[in-house]
């Protein structure tokens, strides 16, 4: 799974908008997922993210805009060519729980016309180690084995691109870690995976790039320049005692371009560079005699974005 | 357009397999054709030999009707699951985005449901010839087996079992829930059965040329009935309960 991928873009989507009367689900929402490529799709509950993936799905049509999906143009006499080269995981896995692992995926294995539709099963069930659940009726199974199966039944058909909606949701820590690292398998595998989720360490530990959007589309990038745009780079210095004159220790420091005290012997040191300013600052401590317990880089989390970005559209529409 | 018969099979195997391990499918399957033949058998053999020639073909007629409720009934529940069944499972979606179109979606219901139904009925039918042939007194067997009636109910079968499905489907694509679905299927199902019943009771004289006169209409409604059901689909409406 996952080989013969071109180099073109797996989605693209321009000026997307969907609207159900006169409410926006999403609106002029632009974007390019490339082949390969984990694409993170973040936003609160009802800021469109399901829509989103039900419309590039072909569920839905879109309202305006437009989108190539898997190569293929999004319209609704292309709904059925598109399908055949995507794969949709909704955020409850659907499965027929009077019917086996193996007769779920059988039915699916048809549906996609699959030429070694036992192959393909066991291929799926392997990858995602339920093989040896194949014969249990879904009905038994946990909620975390069920989101296995649905991850198996999705990857049934070597989609091009593999939306996943919320695929952690309602599952207990050790079974949202278990599908994480099979999200990390596909990964290193080279499916495109479009990921909408809106748990933020999901997010940052297994997507490339993410868009924040909430209705419309606040942002995209990576985890890390998306850190970047919105907040300073910054050291944390801790010291047993306070510094008796931290200004003269710290002013004048190269890349170090402000500080401030954060309690008792506590600093933060706003840096345009922490690779040049931390040797400086540890340099200029251990020179005024101070005992140094730490200096760290302080590290903002995607949440932190997410946060600053909703807080923004807040402020926004005061 | 194209329908594709391996997606059609893929649905139409998994329905089978799914209704064999539903209990109320299971139940409406097997209780309701016993009744349905129990009853007109009971009535045929409660008949004295020399009953009046009118009685008879009366009592056979509400016969044959009673078995006739089995392909209008019995599909009318099954399809009236189909869509609203598979919405609050939470099936649907992930089915509506495989390369399935809704044209095959619902014809593989369609058949999934018209087939247990048909070789039910029919064999409920062969319940009751061979009942009647084995058991009854020899004058009323061969006044069954001369009715004119008997050839309408073989043809009327599979066309009544198709009106209730395409009906049925129409209305659980529309409903929100799968009791109400079959509620309003059932008695969708009952007006050709008018029909039917004005043969059976011989207030329409029933020749086998009228029988086939009668069925041909009923069976184009049953095929712009599939259409209907196709043009009520409305993926959009199904998944996410509105318009846009």
């Amino acid at each position: 799974m996952g080989e013969d991928r071109s180099e073109t873009s797996a989605l693209s989507v321009s000026h997307l908008t969907k609207r159900f009367g006169d409410r926006v689900a999403f609106d002029d929402l632009s974007f390019e997922v490339g082949r390969g490529e984990v694409f993170g799709f973040l936003g609160p509950n009802g800021a469109g993210k399901t829509t989103t993936v039900r419309t590039l799905g072909t569920l839905l049509i879109p309202s305006a805009g437009s989108a190539v999906v898997a190569g293929i143009p999004l319209e609704p006499a292309n709904g059925v060519a598109i399908r055949r080269r995507i794969s949709v995981m909704p955020e409850s896995p659907g499965l027929y729980l009077r019917l086996t692992v193996y007769e779920n995926l059988a039915c699916f294995a048809g549906l996609f016309e699959l030429h070694d539709a036992r192959g393909s099963i066991e291929r799926a069930l392997r990858a995602v180690n339920v093989a040896d659940r194949a014969n249990d009726p879904c009905g038994t199974l946990s909620k975390g084995l069920r989101q296995r199966v649905g991850l198996a039944r999705a990857l049934l058909s070597d989609p091009e691109v593999l939306f996943l909606d919320e695929p952690t949701s309602g599952l207990d820590p050790a079974a949202a870690h278990d599908v994480h690292d099979l999200i990390a398998g596909l990964r290193q595998r080279g499916v495109t995976i479009f990921l909408t989720t809106h748990r933020l360490e999901e997010a940052e530990r297994l997507c490339d790039r993410v868009a924040i959007m909430n209705t419309t589309l606040r942002t995209i990038g990576r985890p890390d320049e998306l850190r970047d745009q919105l907040f300073s780079r910054s050291l944390a210095v801790r010291t047993v005692a306070p510094l008796a004159q931290p200004e003269r220790v710290f002013s004048a420091l190269p890349a170090v371009t402000g500080w401030r005290a954060d309690g008792p012997g506590a600093y933060i040191l706003a840096v345009s560079d922490p690779a040049i300013a931390a040797p400086a600052v540890t340099r200029a401590l251990v020179g005024a005699g101070a005992d140094v317990l730490s200096i760290a880089e302080s590290r903002h989390s995607l949440e932190d974005v997410y946060l600053e970005l909703l807080d923004e559209r807040a402020e926004g529409h005061e | 357009m194209r329908l594709n018969a391996t997606r059609v099979r893929a649905i139409v195997r998994k329905e089978l397999q799914d209704y064999r391990r539903n209990r109320s499918i299971v139940m409406t399957m097997a209780v309701m054709p016993v009744a349905f033949v129990a009853l007109p058998i009971a009535s045929i053999f409660s008949l004295p030999a020399a009953a009046a020639s009118a009685t008879l073909d009366r009592r056979i007629g509400l016969s044959l009707l009673y078995m006739l409720l089995i392909p209008t009934i019995v599909p009318a529940a099954i399809a009236a699951a189909s869509v609203a069944g598979e919405r609050e499972q939470g099936t649907l979606e992930p089915v509506l985005t495989t390369p399935i179109q809704r044209e095959e979606f619902l014809l593989a219901k369609g058949l999934a449901a018209f087939i247990p139904a048909v070789l039910i009925s029919y064999g409920a039918f062969a319940v009751f010839l061979v009942a009647v042939e084995l058991f009854a007194h020899r004058t009323i067997a061969t006044a069954v087996f001369h009715n004119s009636a008997l050839p309408a109910q073989a043809l009327f079968t599979p066309l009544l079992a198709a009106w209730s499905i395409w009906s049925g489907i129409a209305i659980s694509a529309r409903s929100s829930d799968v009791r109400t679905a079959q509620q309003l299927s059932i008695f969708a199902s009952l007006p050709p059965l008018g029909v039917v019943s004005l043969l059976s009771f011989n207030v329409i004289q029933p020749t086998l040329t009228l029988a086939v006169g009668l069925a041909l209409p009923l069976l184009v409604i049953d095929l712009v009935g599939w259409r209907v059901a196709a043009v009520m689909f409305d993926r959009e409406r199904l998944v996410t309960g509105t318009r846009s």
